[in-house]
């Protein structure tokens, strides 16, 4: 069964060209890192799984994108309930100014859920699943902001994992952070695969061979390749992608 | 140019160099084994030296990269591959400097019997094993692991005279009276050839590895 399916998605920013007839098979329970230099694409395709570009005005999508087989882009289909399937995590960590406890729980209330006993046991089991929770367990509630950014990600990813989503988008989730911290959630990502589909956007070439099963190397708006992580970065397929990530593009 | 381009440019030089370095010194040492020219020989000895030099500078390097420049790709398979091409010609150095041993130990002014040589075809060997160490180098400059792969049949000549010459130097001390240890001797060598051209097949296998991404190692690779 595949995850996530794009069939010959074609993306616009008014006039620009941004995606071009893009396919793409996701399996789940898998991590998949998007590598390309800067412009090529590969976040605008990342925010077309939860729909995220919607926002922008004047942009326009062709092409279809299934999760679990059901087409996201039809008119029946719920933003809301989409974006409670599929998780977002940004660049920089963007804890909402609240506390610890209320940042994981937030999700869960505004989804309606009212059982404090419910939220409680989820905040414990997501703070752990995020390997946070043995920091900050006697500080649940002091502000958010406290935290070191590291810690904050790792929150966001909590807070995200808290509405029990099957997929987590990561848009260069470590860019901000320091080394200690970035490994600590590129471990979290090895243990997170097991429950969740995992697509991750990074500049950080090493860090897609680390963390991901398969990788897709984007450039000008073109998926150029698309294969495991292992193939990409000890055999491409392609010259240009060899050239991109032995760091020979340009 | 990029650091890791320069880097492996400069690794590249290094590794043409000690490969020019042990072609040489087979050359020498087969020339003071055929003449018998021990101050040749002691050349070779003592120039075994420089290609123990370049084997611990090409490992540093190797290492450098790897850990200061993460290479990936065609990098990471030129680096494995060099690391190994290093050991492979550091082998070559030590079996010419052996060979340079033997010559230096024959006593003065008596060469090797041309019997022996002719029938043992030693001569022929030293000439083929010459070609195939120039073939993996120049395989190595022009990248081209079609270059590469003629080594291969050419191991199968090597193997073949080695299989041949037990016979052959069993029934000269047979016939030879007092040249028992003239023979071991030039036993010993032919072995050592034998493995020279083994080594230049695991060269020539990991430049196919570093240029095309294939695992020669184990498989017949001359289709016989």
């Amino acid at each position: 069964m595949i995850k996530i399916d794009a069939k010959n998605v074609d993306f616009y920013y008014g006039d620009f060209h941004a995606l071009k007839n893009i396919s793409m098979e996701i399996e789940p329970n898998t991590s998949t890192a998007f590598i390309g230099p800067s412009g090529c694409g590969k976040s605008t395709f990342l925010r077309l799984f939860n729909r995220m570009n919607d926002l922008i005005p004047g942009t326009r999508m062709e092409g279809q994108i299934l999760i679990d087989g059901r087409d996201i882009y039809t008119k029946s289909e719920k933003v809301d309930r989409l974006r409670k399937n599929v998780g977002m995590v940004f660049q920089k960590p963007n804890p909402f100014p609240k506390t610890i406890y209320e940042n994981v729980a937030y999700g869960l209330r505004v989804n309606g859920v009212s059982d404090e006993n419910y939220i409680e046991e989820t905040v414990v089991k997501t703070l752990k699943q995020v390997v946070l929770w043995e920091e900050v367990k006697d500080k649940l509630k002091e502000s958010a902001f406290a935290l070191s950014g590291g810690q904050q990600q790792r929150l966001c990813i909590a807070r995200a994992l808290a509405i029990s989503p099957s997929i987590l988008l990561m848009d260069e989730p470590t860019s901000a952070l320091d080394p200690i911290s970035t490994s600590k959630i590129e471990d979290l990502i090895h243990e997170l695969k097991n429950e969740y589909t995992i697509v991750i956007v990074t500049h950080n070439m090493q860090q897609a061979a680390r963390v991901s099963d398969k990788t897709g190397y984007f450039y000008l708006g073109e998926l150029i390749e698309y294969d495991n992580t292992r193939k990409i970065f000890t055999n491409p397929e392609k010259e240009s992608t060899q050239n991109y990530i032995t760091g020979r593009f340009g | 140019m990029k650091v890791i381009e320069q880097e492996i440019h400069s690794l590249k030089n290094s590794i043409s160099e000690m490969w020019a370095l042990v072609h040489q010194q087979l050359y020498n040492a087969g020339e003071a084994m055929l003449t018998g020219d021990r101050e040749l020989a002691y050349k070779v000895i003592s120039r075994e030296r420089r290609v123990n030099a370049f084997e611990l500078k090409i490992d540093s390097d190797c290492e450098d990269i790897i850990a200061l420049y993460a290479p990936v790709a065609i990098d990471l398979r030129f680096v494995l591959a060099m690391y190994k091409i290093n050991t492979n010609l550091e082998r070559l150095g030590d079996f010419a400097e052996s060979i340079a041993r033997f010559a230096g130990n024959l006593p003065k002014g008596e060469p090797i019997d041309p019997q022996l040589i002719k029938e043992t075809r030693v001569e022929e060997m030293l000439s083929e094993l010459l070609s195939m160490i120039s073939l993996t180098k120049e395989a190595f400059e022009k990248e081209s692991s079609e270059i590469a792969s003629r080594i291969f049949l050419k191991d199968n000549l090597i193997d073949e005279i080695n299989h041949n010459s037990s016979a052959i130097i069993a029934n000269y001390i047979e016939t030879h009276k007092g040249s028992a240890l003239a023979g071991l001797y030039m036993a010993g060598v032919i072995r050592k050839m034998e493995r020279f051209g083994d080594h230049c097949t695991n060269i020539a296998e990991e430049l196919i590895f570093y240029l095309d991404a294939k695992v020669l190692k184990h498989m017949d690779k001359t289709g016989q």
